[in-house]
């Protein structure tokens, strides 16, 4: 960006640390982004004359005597119907060799829905993983995040969950993605001919970190164009949110700033909810767009107490965990810790009207066979019962829970309804007697 | 009126100059770009103050300039105030315009408009003081009363007094003339500062009346009254916002105040889409009808979410003036220490605990405190039930918010995550949990009255047997079923049909939601006869079988409307299956 006419150009650095400048300037906006020698940065404190920047790169390489340019605005994205099929880096330029973007200049992290504008999310998304569709049904409006080790496979479930959502559009935003996963996403939506649905902004672990601090309000301005004034449903993928908040402590460090829990800083809650309540499901007057964030969020040795999944377990609807079940040695969606806060607007009301009673019944079931385990493993006899349930696990983790399975929400109910009736006795299962009586036979 | 200028910004602190005097506490805006951000004193140096910013401060510069208002954070209260949704800050949200929310935008929580039809309490001649009712307007059926102006001080004579009639909240309803000889005109408009609390009141015994919730384990376990104060602490997705829901749709309360501070906007959106769709079980009337919702979502600017909890409790403390039942939740009150916490970081203050600020637990005692069940100076009665959620870090309950709430709250419903995995909801810890007001009593008398005197009595035999069947089940762990004497399994087991049949609840099955405090009766009763039997029993896999086939009919009792034949059809195979045991 060439420097316009007239504009004040500065040239005195006071201080420099590894994430921030400092200098003495007049008539500048908070959150205001300025250009340090072509670098840029944004204003995050004014105290009188003095303005300290953020520069997104990093200050490596800056010298006291750095041009600095304000540009009278905050962070913003042009958007258009051109977005679509695009690659972008976290500034929107494009990185695929394409042309730039023509569109309307929006400021990035704007205002939040007033919730008397809200609708109620009933839509189900379909996902034909019967982790999900069954236990943890998902809803269009709704944000949750995967919970998983960075080895499992989230980002390969994910971009399934994301081609089967029927979703208008989809936007990938990569936060500290390795350039392998990158290309993993790249070709899987193209091999399956999804390219022009969908927008990218991508931070990868190559580019500076705070870079990545714009990823996620870039990539939601991009869906609140299409969900606002396109009225499409959209689906937006977030990954990974534990780097986000890495670079979130990073900069909060670097201004001196008291660290809560975990070295991250207090605001980290604020910070999130702002991302992950720009989930909407708007009401038909406004258009009856949908925004639907489906996220991840690593841990580090299955760890939630850490401060990244538990203040984003109490932001989200619901979290969705992945864990390698050795008895049948692949990976399934743990049914006990994870959770879907939506589901009961669907289950029973879109789906079958046996689907709330017989969801809980058989986790409670395979429950009962993760206490026979235990009681396997300290050397106890099993009862009749205890191997009935651990029988049942088994054939549940495999032809529902693994990710591989791919159902419509029917035919899990009726695989459910033979699971349970070939394990076990009707007064075990604990249903209403108005559903056994219709559904309990072979 | 004084004014200030910008002088620095970090986030939604910003420092001004000013002119003239401020106040702690005192309310300015700021111009900028042609928005006025609404802003509250928190630190003054000399001639630099610190105020908070309720609204973003993108764009703000140095030099802008700030106009104060003399007053503190206020709320207008007045008849009309029911089934609205307020921001914060008292804003109506139906009235602002657009899906998203402005910066700057300010609505008018009353409307002026609305006829009411005014009847007059009080004679001309009578004296009155402040809170002193003067007549009466009637709002979804609930007569609501016109007060003495709260500020007023010492007596006044009345005047004049409107007739009976129809008349808008601004109409002068009476005059007063005051011991000095001056006039007040009186409109249905009050004014309180939010910070304050209102203390209107003759005195403030110990509360005694059972608050019904529907919600067995609640009232049954651990009763909370009405004027209460109870909390309910618990890690994510261990159903926290569907108890409170469950409570606040079910609670026997003439109001119903519901503060969503720093949560989720759909939490909101589910109530004020169903609420108009239910009905309150104790009136017949639309829920909503008795219902305000205070709603500043997580998304929403951080200071005002301090502000929603004060201004939710100054409407609960209006409306207990009136000598209505108030119910008032605060989900979550970790949200608005955590706005605190923020705030007090950017002024760099010395942290306390975990970066908290070193006076919130005095800040959390006085909230609570400002809840109770209070005689009114004209003798009648009023209350305010505070229940609040708390969401504990990594769900341990050995943090500042948990903490300082424990030493104030009465009622302490800790919710469990080895339940909730087990989907044994509501997820309340049987055990762990506790009401201080089992051992009132004040409440001993009064439940005496409704149900009668053996039921504390019943109560406390069935947490001692849970306490017992948890002991049991460690060591049936570490011992195998083998390892320990038939019985101690049929003790086990009497512990999981309390747990099962009284304290399970299916919050989304339609009879099982609710239960009226009579059905409890009865289902304790049925529990009190299941655990009172001796079965001997020769071996544990028949113990097992038996109470598994016992539970499914109890649950299947439960799901069966009361009073139904399936009721007592149910009820005769349970008593027929418990038959051959019984001597």
């Amino acid at each position: 960006m060439a420097t316009t006419a007239f504009q004040k150009v500065y040239t005195k650095i006071s201080q420099i640390t590894k994430a921030t400048c400092s200098l003495k300037a007049k008539g500048v906006g908070y959150d205001e982004l300025a250009r340090i020698n072509g670098r840029l940065a944004q204003v995050v404190k004014i105290a009188g004359d003095d303005v300290t920047l953020q520069v997104f790169e990093g200050t490596g390489g800056i010298p006291t005597n750095a041009e600095v340019v304000f540009l009278g605005k905050a962070p913003s994205l042009k958007v258009s119907d051109q977005l679509a099929g695009r690659f972008f880096n976290a500034y929107g330029d494009p990185i695929d060799g394409g042309p730039a973007i023509e569109g309307k200049e929006v400021e990035i992290g704007g205002p939040s829905v007033n919730p008397v504008r809200r609708k109620q999310p009933s839509e189900l998304i379909a996902t034909g993983i019967a982790g999900i569709d069954l236990n943890n049904t998902l809803v269009s409006g709704q944000k949750i995040p995967f919970f998983a080790d960075p080895d499992q496979p989230f980002n390969q479930v994910m971009a399934l969950v994301a081609l089967r959502a029927k979703a208008d559009k989809i936007i990938l935003g990569g936060m500290g993605m390795t350039n392998d996963d990158y290309y993993f996403f790249r070709n899987t939506f193209s091999n399956a001919g999804a390219l022009d649905r969908i927008v990218s902004f991508m931070n990868t672990t190559e580019d500076p970190a705070v870079e990545r601090l714009l990823v996620p309000d870039m990539a939601l301005t991009a869906a609140e164009y299409f969900a606002v004034e396109k009225h499409e449903k959209v689906l937006v993928l977030l990954t990974d949110m534990t780097s986000y908040a890495d670079s979130l402590s990073i900069v909060s460090n670097r201004m001196d700033q008291i660290p809560s829990k975990d070295s991250m800083p207090g605001s980290l809650y604020s910070d999130l909810a702002k991302i992950y309540e720009k989930a909407v499901q708007f009401p038909p007057e406004a258009g009856g767009g949908s925004i639907t964030i489906i996220a991840v969020t690593t841990l580090s040795g299955g760890d939630i107490t850490h401060a990244v999944p538990d203040n984003t377990g109490y932001i989200t609807e619901g979290q969705l965990f992945l864990r390698r079940d050795t008895d049948i040695g692949k990976v399934i969606i743990d049914p006990f810790r994870s959770l879907s806060r939506l589901k009961q607007l669907v289950a029973g009301k879109k789906t079958r009207k046996d689907h709330s009673q017989i969801m809980n019944a058989s986790i409670r079931l395979y429950s009962d066979a993760a206490n026979a385990k235990t009681k396997l493993e300290n050397g106890f006899d099993l009862t009749d019962y205890d191997n009935r349930c651990l029988d049942f696990a088994k054939e549940y983790s495999d032809k529902l829970l693994a990710i591989d399975v791919n159902l419509d929400t029917t035919e899990m109910l009726d695989v459910t309804w033979k699971l349970l009736y070939k394990y076990f006795k009707l007064e075990e299962v604990n249903i209403k007697k108005e559903l056994t009586d219709q559904y309990w036979h072979e | 009126m004084t004014k200030g200028t910008v002088s620095g910004v970090i986030a939604n602190m910003v420092t001004l100059i000013v002119d003239g005097p401020v106040a702690q506490g005192e309310i300015c805006y700021i111009e900028t770009g042609g928005d006025r951000l609404m802003s509250e004193v928190i630190k003054v140096v000399g001639k630099d103050v610190y105020v908070q910013v309720f609204e973003s401060t993108r764009g703000l510069k140095v030099g802008a300039v700030a106009e104060f208002t003399g007053h503190m954070l206020e709320v207008r209260l007045a008849p009309g105030m029911l089934s609205k949704n307020y921001d914060g800050l008292q804003n109506d949200l139906d009235k602002m315009e657009g899906v998203f929310l402005k910066r700057g935008q300010y609505t008018n929580p009353l409307d002026e408009d609305r006829d009411w039809i005014f009847k007059p309490i009080v004679k001309v001649g009578d004296v009155v003081q402040a809170s002193d009712w003067l007549g009466e307007v009637i709002e979804n059926s609930q007569p609501l009363k016109i007060m003495v102006p709260f500020q007023m001080e010492g007596k006044a004579t009345v005047k004049s007094i409107a007739a009976e009639g129809t008349y808008k909240i601004v109409d002068t309803i009476a005059v007063l003339v005051k011991e000095d000889g001056t006039e007040l005109k009186v409109d249905m408009i009050q004014h309180w500062p939010v910070k304050f609390a209102m203390t209107n009141y003759a005195i403030k015994p110990r509360p005694f009346k059972l608050l019904e919730t529907g919600v067995r384990t609640i009232d049954t376990f651990n009763p909370i009254t009405e004027g209460g104060t109870g909390f309910i602490p618990g890690p994510f997705g261990t159903g926290k916002t569907v108890l409170q829901h469950a409570i606040s749709k079910q609670a026997e309360a003439d109001i119903v105040i519901i503060a969503a501070c720093g949560e989720r906007a759909n939490e909101v959106v589910e109530i004020f889409t169903e609420f108009p769709e239910l009905d309150d079980p104790h009136t017949g009337r639309k829920l909503m009808e008795r219902t305000i919702i205070i709603a500043n979502t997580s998304n929403m600017p951080v200071a005002a979410r301090e502000a929603s909890v004060y201004t939710a409790m100054t409407m609960a403390e209006y409306y207990r003036s009136m000598g209505l039942r108030v119910l008032l939740m605060a989900d979550s009150t970790s949200r608005w220490a955590q706005a605190l916490r923020e705030m007090s970081n950017r002024m760099e203050e010395l942290p306390g605990p975990d970066a908290f600020p070193m006076d919130l637990s005095a800040l959390i005692s006085n909230f609570y405190g400002r809840a109770g069940y209070v005689v009114l100076n004209n003798g009648k009665v009023g209350s305010i039930t505070f229940i609040g959620t708390v969401s504990p870090a990594g769900g341990n309950l050995k943090e500042p918010v948990t903490e300082s709430t424990r030493k104030v709250a009465r009622c302490f419903y800790g919710l469990e995550q080895d339940r909730a995995d087990k989907k044994r909801y509501p997820a309340v810890n049987p055990i762990d949990s506790y009401s201080k007001y089992l051992e009132y009593p004040e409440f001993a008398d009064y439940i005496k009255g409704v149900i009668d005197d053996k039921w504390i009595g019943k109560v406390n035999n069935l947490k001692t047997r849970m306490q017992r069947g948890k002991e049991i089940a460690e060591q049936i762990n570490i011992l195998g079923d083998d390892g320990v004497p038939v019985d101690y399994h049929e003790t086990f087991w009497k512990s999981e049909v309390i747990d099962f049949i009284l304290l399970q609840q299916d919050a989304f099955d339609e009879v099982d939601a609710v239960t009226p405090l009579v059905r409890q009766e009865a289902i304790v009763n049925k529990v009190m006869q299941i655990c009172e039997i001796d079965y001997k029993f020769d071996n544990f896999l028949d113990v097992v079988d038996y109470f598994k086939k016992l539970i499914n009919l109890c649950k299947q009792w439960n799901y069966s409307e009361y009073k139904s034949e399936q009721y007592y059809d149910f009820e005769r195979q349970i008593d027929e299956f418990l038959a051959p045991h019984v001597d």
